[in-house]
């Protein structure tokens, strides 16, 4: 692509805010692409992604309001073209690929018809000529019997097709410019491959310009020839897509790639385990034991995860590190040292070294207290911060769990479920801690506010070096954020090794079935709680 | 509580005019008790005429049972039922509310032997103990203080401790635990502000039934000793005079009600106001 390229279409100090709260989705944005180019739009989910997207296509959803700032296509304001005006020319020069294609199909008409659909509205096509582009198209993107295919309904092609067939409602029309709004996301490793293959095939066939939005940073380098990272309504970085690779340079670019990679960098396992527990034996009151000769390590800097289904014991494993169940028998170290049973037994530097976080914020946080009431606490009982150094410092939290300052004196009560498990994080890592017992946290979210918290675990864990202990039930939330794993199953570690080791090659039966009911872990909706 | 479904404020953040009418009428009370004393025309126990006198540009409503202004005596009983009822109604909660919460979050040894205790005092019959009480430690305004606050303390009690219970078995408690907070602090800073609502709305209760109580125990002759008077006796005392067609013993009856309504309904306020900030309005 030559330098002189002219720009096709370029975004303006665009500010758009939401009309509830006048809280900025974008905060600014400039952007120019040029034609035929693919630009990469990466972002955590909440950032602002798919608002930027539409934006371009001259689209702002309702809700939003947009406060300043122009999109122009080759000069023209999308913003003030007449609404049938900008319909058609969206239609001529403007595609879009949506998220889920599965939502975006009418079930009850049949694929070709939608595919032409817009090209017949105005009068682009004759209907032979689109019937013929769209069959060409159908083959071209490598789907099944082209001829055929567009007769069938929607609930009649897989998830992948689908997806596919929309990039060729997409493109059908020959754009100059397609938004594609993390196109794959939905689908499984292999299906990705296919389409992400169409979409890469489909853009260096017809020479269109494009911005390609998703959260995977490591898929994007893949596509785009210039990326740019979204965060918080903001573009923090732009550049090719070599130098993001190589050479990221804004902090929030470089926790993204933590995350993008997918399986954790191995670090070097330290020689002396921060935490060792030895034959644990336990249970409630006089009843039978819970959980029955429980040794594991844990190291500096790492994560172990302690999966198994309810009922299995692993959430009474965390509460006898924590110091609220002591144990009957066995023998708990830290550093080397022992680790009283008994929370009233232990100093108050072993409570702060050791810091245990909820399964649901909602109960764990006082809803009377306010947010700076909560983050104080730990900071004047491990800390003996106060006053202005302890606002100070819960400012700073905030920041690091990517919570706005603006929060600090509002009551835990009135925050969002994500922004309440973000607030209980900040509370403990208020601490300082040298491990982090996670029970469960991130079962009673969603999705996307669980890959948000994952992310967001991993970041800190780069940057404090806090050992994890993540109890789960869930193989994916393993997958993202674990080195070592055990599988507790009724109360007994029935297996324990490296990650990569055990859900490659599990050992034991219970470890197998975990892994087949998981389905391979793509789970993109998680049940709340147990 | 049905009774608070039916007061709600026009909108959340703006004050009713049943607000507005009970917070007046509270002041009203307020400023009468203060300068009783100023505005009062006679004395507290000052006899003027004749007994039961009818009303009169000199003595406004009449005088009692003895011959004195009935109207002087109502700002006197005002002020007195006012304090004893403040007095106890604070005295109670103090101690039955600290008792619930320690109950609560002290362990189960703190638990037993407070329950039971309480178990024990409940278990006579209120009036008679503290009949035997007044008799042992004699009459007077703080001894009357004492022994029906303390006495209502026992119910307070049993409430705070049932919602402290709710609240220190949930996690933010756990959480305090964990970080090394102290007793004292989890009780007054973690679970008080989270039991505070339902506390207030028994405390305009108590509030009320303490006139009850100071009128009953001063029929008996063991409440406020005269000459000092009280709304309450002052029903009882000059009661006969309805029987000739006379209102008058209404007065401070209806002074009663009239409190005990405002003080509920200023009460209500508060609570809509407190779900309004934790439940977002």
């Amino acid at each position: 692509m030559g330098v002189d390229a002219r720009t096709l279409v370029s975004m303006r100090d665009l500010v758009i805010r939401r009309a509830s709260d006048d809280r900025p989705v974008l905060d600014g944005i400039n952007l120019r692409i040029r034609s035929g180019e693919v630009v990469g739009l990466v972002g955590e989910s909440g950032s602002g992604k798919t608002t930027l997207g539409l934006a371009l296509l001259g689209r702002i959803r309702p809700g939003l309001e947009r406060i300043r700032g122009h999109v122009r296509l080759e000069g023209e304001d999308l913003f003030s073209v007449p609404a049938a005006e900008l319909a058609a020319l969206r239609t001529a020069r403007l595609g879009y690929v949506a998220q889920n294609a599965l939502e975006a199909f009418d079930p009850a008409w049949r694929l070709l018809r939608q595919t032409t659909e817009a090209a017949l509205l105005h009068g682009l096509m004759g209907e032979r000529t689109a019937t013929n582009a769209a069959t060409s198209l159908y083959g071209e993107l490598g789907l099944p019997d082209p001829e055929e295919l567009g007769w069938r309904y929607p609930h009649q092609v897989s998830g992948g097709q689908l997806q596919r067939i929309m990039l060729a409602m997409a493109t059908l029309n020959a754009p100059d410019l397609i938004v594609f709004d993390e196109p794959t996301t939905a689908l499984d490793t292999s299906t990705q491959e296919t389409v992400l293959k169409a979409v890469r095939r489909l853009l260096r066939k017809s020479g269109a310009a494009a911005l390609y939005i998703t959260h995977d940073l490591s898929l994007v380098t893949r596509i785009a020839q210039r990326i740019c990272v979204l965060h918080r309504g903001r573009i923090v970085e732009d550049a090719p897509a070599e130098e993001i690779v190589h050479r990221p340079r804004h902090p929030y670019t470089r926790a993204l790639w933590g995350v993008a990679a997918g399986v954790r960098r191995s670090r070097p396992v330290p020689e002396q385990p921060l935490l060792e527990l030895r034959g644990i034996r336990t249970g409630y009151g006089t009843g039978p034991d819970i959980l029955h000769d429980v040794s594991l390590q844990l190291a500096r800097g790492r994560t172990l995860a302690v999966v198994g289904e309810s009922g299995s014991g692993k959430t009474t494993l965390g509460r006898v590190i924590a110091g609220l169940l002591p144990p009957r028998a066995g023998e708990m170290l830290l550093d080397g040292e022992p680790l009283p049973p008994r929370l009233k037994d232990r100093t108050q530097e072993m409570r702060r070294r050791i810091q245990f976080l909820h399964q649901s914020a909602d109960g764990a946080l006082n809803p009377s207290h306010d947010v700076f009431m909560i983050l104080s606490r730990p900071l004047a009982l491990f800390h003996e911060l106060s006053g202005r150094a302890a606002q100070q410092r819960a400012e700073e939290l905030l920041e690091m769990v990517d919570l706005p300052p603006d929060i600090l004196h509002r009551r835990a009560a009135r925050l969002s479920g994500g922004q309440k498990q973000r607030l209980a994080l900040a509370r403990a890592l208020a601490a300082e801690p040298d491990v982090l017992i996670c029970d469960e946290v991130t079962s009673a979210l969603d999705a996307v506010l669980r890959n948000g918290i994952l992310q967001l675990l991993n970041r800190i864990q780069e940057r404090t070096g806090t050992a994890i202990l993540f109890i789960t039930h869930d193989l994916s939330a393993v997958r993202a954020i674990a080195d070592e794993m055990i599988v507790m199953h009724e109360g007994q570690a029935v297996e324990a090794g490296s990650c990569a080791d055990v859900l490659k090659a599990p050992q034991s039966e219970h470890t197998r079935r975990l892994l087949a009911a998981s389905g391979a872990g793509s789970s993109r909706f998680m049940p709340a709680g147990q | 509580m049905t009774h608070r479904a039916r007061i709600r404020p026009t909108s959340p953040g703006n004050i009713s005019p049943v607000q507005v009418a009970a917070a007046t009428i509270m002041w009203f009370y307020v400023l009468a008790a203060l300068l009783a004393p100023l505005i009062a025309p006679y004395g507290e126990a000052e006899i003027v005429g004749e007994a039961f006198a009818p009303w009169s540009t000199q003595h406004w409503l009449g005088t009692d049972q003895l011959g004195r202004d009935f109207l002087s005596r109502l700002l006197y009983g005002l002020r007195n039922s006012l304090v004893l009822a403040v007095t106890t109604t604070l005295l109670s909660f103090l101690v039955g509310g600290l008792a619930g919460l320690l109950a609560a979050t002290g362990g189960r040894i703190m638990d037993t032997v407070l329950s039971r205790f309480v178990d024990v005092i409940m278990a006579l019959p209120a009036l008679i103990f503290a009949l035997m009480l007044l008799t042992v430690f004699g009459t007077g305004a703080m001894q009357l203080v004492l022994v029906i606050g303390l006495l209502d303390a026992t119910r307070v009690f049993r409430i705070a401790r049932t919602l402290a219970m709710r609240e220190a078995a949930m996690d933010y408690v756990e959480a305090a635990r964990l970080r090394g907070e102290s007793l004292r602090r989890i009780m007054i800073a973690e679970i008080l502000p989270n039991v505070k609502a339902p506390l207030l709305a028994e405390a305009g209760m108590r509030f009320s039934f303490v006139f009850l109580t100071v009128a009953t125990l001063s029929f008996l002759g063991l409440g406020l000793q005269p000459p000092a008077a009280d709304l309450g006796s002052m029903v009882r005392e000059n009661a006969t005079l309805i029987t000739y067609g006379d209102f008058t013993p209404l007065i401070p009856a209806g002074l009663i009600a009239l409190l005990a309504m405002a003080v509920n309904f200023l009460i209500d306020g508060r609570l809509e106001e407190e779900e309004g900030t934790i439940h977002g309005g």
